[in-house]
């Protein structure tokens, strides 16, 4: 079976021709006779600059097919064909899926994004048809024991488009035991959806080096220059939400930090002065090793508010980020009571249980009921869990 | 410092024109913005000022920044000042300045012509919004009450667009032309707005359907004509404003459509197959097809006088100029200059239509006006598939464009829908079968009672096929505070 084509294409019944998407496209994959609008298969490069002009939402279709629609064929329609089935048997996407599902497992069922997410982008390249990216970066983060890296992936010329807080698969080189490719690794995007600098056309991952660990390793050891395959983007309910009165609750350890460090850099290039707030507990066994500790020193508390927690600072008791989080009771409590707050956790497995217990017991002291606000959290798409 | 993309929220006018660095302009507006509150909350939509409502802003002109949705009350929207993004090395398109550098300042010899293009542009814009003032009222539902909010702030935007050209570029004129803007009425019998069709009433929704479909796509023709401008400011201004105008038409588009589709499925629901069984279908509380054709009638043509005379040596000295070109003159491969070219004219001579050869810098206006004409034909044609759907013998069409005309050629004579020429008593006795009349207009005001409730629809029109951004069938678009 030929692989499977992801294709733009425009729904001609509710199209108005009004050429906003003609207009806009950069590289002029979308045309018109005077019949229809259509894309082009050969030259989209799902960018998604048509996608928000577009007045009617005719230009938001996406089918995923075994042989592109030609121009010819788009032309002649008066109304999209079927839809075909997505393919939920694709290997590439189930695999992906089932990776996500299980780092999502702690959110106790199925969650939507928050209200005011940008729509994203997922399963634009997969196993078949992979992104060939080039390292363009690697830098160390962290002293002493751990090695934590912040690598750059650079996309040349390719359109990979992303949004804060989506992951992207990698596929460790040769074969396992068995012969067989190795199974795919998802890793957190930690940069903004505009690249590690304002338009720039890569993406920025926080690997930590395993001991023994095939992926990780292989990651680490990149030179600048090397190339790999990227296949996604994942993930269409761990995201940003857009919202301004949004005030964002983000807990984190260790690697967890990297979609965070893309909430907070997006929202510092675009949105800096918006009232909705970003609140960060993030914990790491000593300043050495939490990623990110320069940086983070740099940024004003109007942006972002943090709270470092260390569990392995010589001369002090052990503290962990739900201890710190009952310590600032009366922050978390004032957080709680907010009408637009999302609370979103990210980290090694585990984190969630104590972070859970410490959630419990503020709201009970303050009189409303965890369990009850989580579930109205979670059905409206404001609380998120990805642990791994 | 604003790059052009990004846009300086801090000022009390959020802009991508460096107002912040521009102290003689940033005054002047700051001093016109509290005249043009007072007026929006004289002449706005009427009664939902406290509401608040699902209204997309820009924040950025580049493709990802300029729609972003959030609820918003009205009086606080921020109208900005958004040029599309400069072209560097950009030329004068057309004319006889062909291929000089785009002016970034107003050229002496056509100060006068400029400023009157840009007020007439400008007077449009606070028109419709004057002119749908009260239909808040009578909204089908809160999507409509929705779309109908989002055309409102965004004319008022569009105002805010040319009254900057005019302080920033005219001086005390432009000062003076900007207070008028606001001082004139829609449908004033002493100070009405410029424009025959912007003093029409908008009695009803279907009329608001008619008046986006036609008369902001005449506005549309209008701003292309001038995104080719050799004016750049007007140009990078018109661009933008292009961007949002096509929100307006597809309100209109799909509006129109909407009524049509649950016309012809309650007649399916009623066997009825005769669409001229008007009392039939109008006990049905839809309605019916020929009452559509009559609107269309009758926007249609009083939107085509808005296009001005068909011979015009103020169109052929503007394109001469370089200042106002042709429909998507970038696309179009001739010389540009149109000094020998010519162009076919229908003209009314003694009683005949005959078609002449003019030159074609004097034929401008209807050349634009041919190019609309052909861009509405696509909307009824797919207003025509939704009849055709459903197995109904009707065609909806655009009448003859001697039909019911007040301006240019065909001023002074009465015409059918096909253009038969008609003397006066057989017009007076035919008039009522073409255009509304007293009867239809009482019917379709019966139909106008407003539906507030989340995802619910007057029973006249059929709900849209997508929600604003994508939004699921009940969302409240509109949180109505009495």
């Amino acid at each position: 079976m030929n692989a499977l084509v992801k294709q733009h294409l425009i729904d001609p019944e509710v199209c108005i021709r009004c050429n906003t998407c003609e207009a806009t496209c950069p590289i002029g994959a979308i045309t018109h006779d005077a019949n229809n609008y259509v894309v082009d298969p050969n030259t989209c490069n799902f960018c998604m600059d048509c996608v928000s002009p577009c007045p009617t939402g005719s230009i938001d279709h996406w089918f995923v097919v075994p042989e592109p629609f030609s121009l010819e064929d788009q032309f002649s329609w008066l109304e999209l064909p079927p839809k075909p089935p997505e393919p939920a048997l694709d290997p590439d996407d189930s695999e992906a899926a089932a990776l996500l599902d299980g780092a999502h497992a702690a959110t106790g069922g199925r969650v939507p994004p928050p209200p005011s997410a940008a729509k994203p982008q997922i399963n634009v390249f997969n196993r078949d048809a992979p992104a060939r990216a080039t390292v363009t970066g690697n830098l160390r983060l962290t002293a002493g024991e751990t090695d934590t890296r912040h690598i750059i992936l650079d996309f040349g010329s390719r359109v990979f488009p992303v949004l804060e807080g989506q992951s992207i698969g990698v596929i460790p080189p040769g074969t396992d035991a068995a012969g067989k490719p190795h199974a795919m690794r998802l890793y957190s995007i930690a940069s903004a959806r505009d690249g590690e600098r304002p338009n720039t056309n890569n993406l920025a991952l926080t690997v930590k080096r395993t001991a023994g660990g095939l992926a990780s390793n292989w990651l680490c050891d990149m030179e600048l220059g090397a190339t790999l395959d990227v296949i996604g983007p994942f993930g269409a309910t761990f995201l940003l939400p857009a919202a301004e009165d949004a005030d964002i609750l983000m807990i984190c350890t260790g690697t967890g930090a990297a979609p965070f460090r893309g909430f907070t850099e997006y929202r510092r290039r675009h949105a800096p002065g918006i009232h909705g707030r970003l609140h960060l507990y993030f914990g790491a066994r000593t300043p050495e090793e939490l990623p990110y500790f320069g940086p983070l020193q740099k940024l004003p508390a109007t942006l972002l508010q943090q709270e470092l927690v260390y569990s392995r600072l010589p001369g002090r008791q052990r503290e962990y980020v739900q201890d710190r989080m009952r310590a600032r009771a009366e922050h978390i409590t004032a957080l709680l009571r907010r009408p637009n707050l999302h609370v979103f956790i990210c980290g090694l497995r585990g984190l969630e249980a104590g972070v859970e217990a410490a959630f419990t017991d503020i709201a009970e002291a303050a009189g409303m009921d965890w369990a009850t606000l989580r579930e109205s959290l979670r059905t409206s798409g404001r609380f998120h869990v990805e642990t791994y | 410092m604003p790059d052009g993309i990004n846009i300086d929220y801090d000022g009390l006018i959020p802009n991508n024109v460096d107002l912040a660095g521009d102290a003689r302009v940033r005054k002047a507006l700051e001093t016109w913005h509290p005249g043009y509150i007072d007026w929006w909350k004289d002449m706005g939509p009427e009664g939902f000022q406290e509401s608040l409502v699902y209204l997309r802003t820009a924040i950025g002109v580049d493709p990802k920044g300029w729609a972003k949705f959030d609820y918003v009350k009205m009086p606080d929207y921020k109208w900005g000042i958004l040029l599309a993004p400069k072209v560097e090395g950009r030329t004068i398109p057309f004319g006889k300045h062909k291929g000089e550098p785009a002016w970034q300042e107003v050229p002496g010899e056509y100060r006068a012509m400029l400023r009157r293009l840009i007020t007439v542009q400008g007077d449009t814009e606070p028109a419709s919004v004057e002119q749908q003032r009260h239909l808040g009222a009578t909204a089908p539902s809160l999507y409509d009450l929705r779309n109908l909010f989002q055309v409102n702030v965004e004319e008022g935007r569009h105002l805010w667009a040319m009254v900057y050209l005019l302080h920033k570029y005219f001086g005390n004129d432009g000062r003076e032309e900007a207070e008028e803007l606001l001082a004139r009425r829609s449908g004033h019998q002493d100070t009405p707005r410029m424009l025959g069709a912007f003093n029409e009433a908008t009695p009803d929704w279907l009329s608001f359907f008619m008046f986006t479909f036609f008369t902001d796509r005449d506005g549309k023709m209008q701003l292309e004509a001038l995104a080719q401008s050799g004016f750049d400011p007007l140009s990078r201004t018109c661009r933008f404003m292009l961007t949002e105008e096509a929100h307006h038409m597809f309100v209109g588009d799909s509006g129109v459509q909407r009524v049509v589709e649950r016309t012809v499925e309650a007649m399916r629901d009623a066997d009825i197959t005769d669409p001229h069984d008007i009392a039939a279908i109008r006990a049905l509380g839809v309605i019916d097809l020929p009452t559509i054709q009559k609107k269309i009638n009758l926007h249609f043509s009083l939107t085509l006088d808005l296009f001005g005379n068909e011979i015009s040596t103020n169109a052929a000295n503007a394109f001469n100029a370089g200042i106002k070109g042709r429909y998507r003159e970038d696309k179009l491969e001739d010389d540009h200059a149109l000094l020998d070219a010519t162009y076919p004219v229908l003209r009314h001579v003694s009683g005949q239509f005959v078609t002449e050869e003019v030159p074609a810098l004097s034929a401008l206006n209807l050349r634009l006006r041919n190019d609309y004409v052909q861009d509405c034909i696509s909307g009824v044609t797919r207003w025509n598939r939704v009849i055709e759907k459903a197995g109904i013998g009707f065609k909806l069409a655009l009448p003859h464009v001697a039909f019911n005309r007040a301006i240019g050629e065909f001023a002074g004579i009465h015409t059918d829908i096909d253009g038969n020429i008609l003397d006066e008593a057989v017009w007076q006795a035919a008039r009522d079968g073409m255009l509304p009349n007293d009867d239809d207009a009482a019917y379709i005001t019966s139909l106008m009672v407003p539906v507030t409730e989340n995802g619910k629809f007057a029973g006249w029109i059929a709900p849209p096929k997508m929600g604003i951004d994508n939004k699921p069938g009940d969302f409240e678009y509109v949180q109505i505070v009495a």
